[in-house]
């Protein structure tokens, strides 16, 4: 058996599990701090460990010894077993979704040849598609769990939004695949490393600009965030499928979110803006000029990069615009996106027909 | 006022007709130009938050106070004679004008007969009073008066029942500016009977 093999591959997945859990502390604390400038006031600033704040980073450490101390209440006529299994479901999903997300090129170090995801399936997207439609489960299940109305209304809404979206999130990238021809991410990204006319990186946003459009919409659909968080949407139903939990079950809940948020803005960078690429330098190119490891981390500050800024939309949107109405919300999935996926589509496969 | 029939939009079925279809044009209902101006709108404000952060409204309190009025109604102190003893003679006008009813008078006999009566217990429940500064109108001694004191918190409510003696000394050992007085400044003693004060 090849142990070195299994060592490289459990040390990625410890690596990626251990950044994507450590962003979302940083992702809380950005939300925090970030909506206190954009609505003029300064948000959590006060907690120090020995006087020290660090811009206020502390914070997140204080709420998690808040959320493990807190009183772990299961409220009466609940049922328990669901009431416990619905964070786990929906975390699960959340955790394993980056498996198949490429980080850097695959690098050659002494002789053996490393790829930088997790895991590389032949059925790549198709695998994060299956998984991010397994998460509805966990809130319809919490929402029906916690014998509560407002949580049963979330969860309720929230089936119908996840599947209104699921349907927009598969057709949009459908553009994608048909030009980079695979579904495999790794591939995908490979693709993107191509210029067009010798000049424009052969990004997806540049070849598919209406699906990235529609794919970005889906995907805030999807990780129920602003504007279209109706599960929760704490003006109307306190806060939707997770009002009766507390302690670390609801901060589980909290995770994940914030997970598939990461997972969201991962899948754009992957598919719509060359992943690991950097725009004008070939891998191969890179390799040869700095080897194969600084590469490797050159490549994986591209992305990070990316992804930043795409996880700091997600904050910037969620402050910027009201929540959707219902109807508008399945007006918007059904009337508009769905159409123009489907156009696209068409458009798409024309253009690759005659070219 | 008539209205200038020139100022006055008729609007016609047609015109209503297309205003809305305007607003439903299918560009509009993507939302798109509306949200990146709104992003417009955030990302500006929070730029202009993080580089001049002293100009947001936040009072940083622990470190900054509130610049209240020099006529603030905090909490009450008596004021004391030359000797030491209160001012106060005991008359419960205080007790009485207070809407509250906060404000606790044991009277005794002085022995001075100059001064007739001085309080045996003087005690305001914080807790009840409402700050509105009645007392310190209806002494006709000038002995109770306010200071800008607010920060009162306590862990037991006994904290709250202030006696004589913390009344009178409380200021001893926390540095407060006086806050609602009786009179500003001197009295002047000549224009009481003409009324006008």
């Amino acid at each position: 058996m090849d142990w070195t093999g299994v060592g490289i591959s459990l040390l990625k997945a410890f690596l990626v599990f251990f950044g994507v859990v450590n962003t979302v502390p940083v992702l809380v604390w950005a939300e925090r701090r970030g909506s206190a400038f954009i609505q003029h006031r300064l948000g959590p600033n006060r907690v120090n460990i020995g006087g020290f704040t660090l811009l206020g980073l502390v914070q997140p450490l204080a709420d998690v010894v808040k959320f493990v101390w807190k009183e772990d209440y299961v409220p009466a006529h609940a049922n328990r077993a669901f009431y416990v299994l619905a964070p786990v479901l929906l975390l699960v999903p959340a955790a394993m979704t980056f498996a198949v997300i490429p980080f850097a090129d695959d690098i050659v170090v002494a002789g053996r040849q490393i790829t930088m995801q997790v895991a590389d399936l032949n059925i790549g997207i198709l695998y994060v598609f299956a998984l991010a439609s397994l998460s509805v489960y966990g809130i319809v299940l919490a929402g029906w769990a916690s014998n509560n109305k407002y949580s049963l209304l979330g969860g309720i809404r929230s089936s119908a939004q996840m599947i209104s979206y699921e349907l927009a999130l598969g057709l949009s990238v459908v553009g994608i695949l048909m030009i980079y021809g695979s579904v495999q991410l790794d591939d995908i990204v490979h693709g993107q490393g191509e210029h067009l006319f010798g000049f424009l990186p052969k990004w997806g946003v540049v070849t598919q600009p209406l699906a990235f459009i529609l794919f970005l919409a889906a995907v805030f659909a999807e990780s129920n965030r602003l504007p279209f968080d109706l599960p929760e949407a704490e003006n109307e139903l306190v806060v939707g499928y997770h009002t009766e939990y507390s302690a670390m079950k609801f901060a589980i809940f909290f995770m994940a979110e914030y997970m598939a948020m990461v997972t969201g803005a991962m899948l754009i960078v992957t598919l719509f803006f060359g992943g690991w690429q950097i725009p004008w330098v070939e891998s191969a190119e890179l390799q040869a000029a700095v080897g194969a490891i600084p590469a490797a981390l050159l490549q994986l500050g591209s992305f990070s990069a990316k992804l930043l800024f795409f996880l700091w939309l997600f904050i910037w949107v969620r402050w910027t615009l009201p929540r959707f109405r219902y109807d508008q919300l399945m007006r918007l999935g059904w009337k508009m996106i769905l159409p123009l996926a489907l156009a696209n589509v068409f458009v798409t496969g024309l253009v690759l027909y005659f070219t | 006022m008539p209205i200038d029939p020139r100022h006055v939009k008729v609007l016609k079925a047609d015109d209503i007709i297309r205003e809305h279809a305007d607003t439903q044009a299918w560009w509009k209902r993507l939302y798109l130009p509306a949200v990146v101006m709104g992003l417009g709108v955030t990302l500006g404000n929070m730029i202009r938050n993080l580089l001049k952060p002293g100009g947001l409204p936040t009072i940083r309190y622990p470190e900054e106070r509130r610049d209240y009025g020099h006529r603030f109604r905090g909490r009450h102190y008596l004021k004391k004679r030359p000797s030491g003893e209160p001012r106060c003679v005991a008359c419960m006008m205080c007790a009485t004008a207070c809407p509250a009813d906060c404000i606790y008078i044991v009277a005794g006999e002085h022995p001075d007969p100059a001064i007739e009566k001085y309080p045996v217990r003087f005690d305001i429940d914080g807790l009840r009073c409402i700050m509105c500064g009645y007392c310190v109108d209806a002494c006709p001694e000038d002995a109770i008066a306010m200071t800008r004191e607010y920060e009162w918190a306590s862990y037991e409510r006994e904290d709250f029942i202030w006696d004589k003696e913390y009344l009178l000394n409380w200021r001893d050992e926390k540095i407060v500016e006086d806050g609602y007085q009786p009179y500003e400044g001197e009295i002047d003693k000549s224009r009481m009977s003409r009324g006008t004060l």
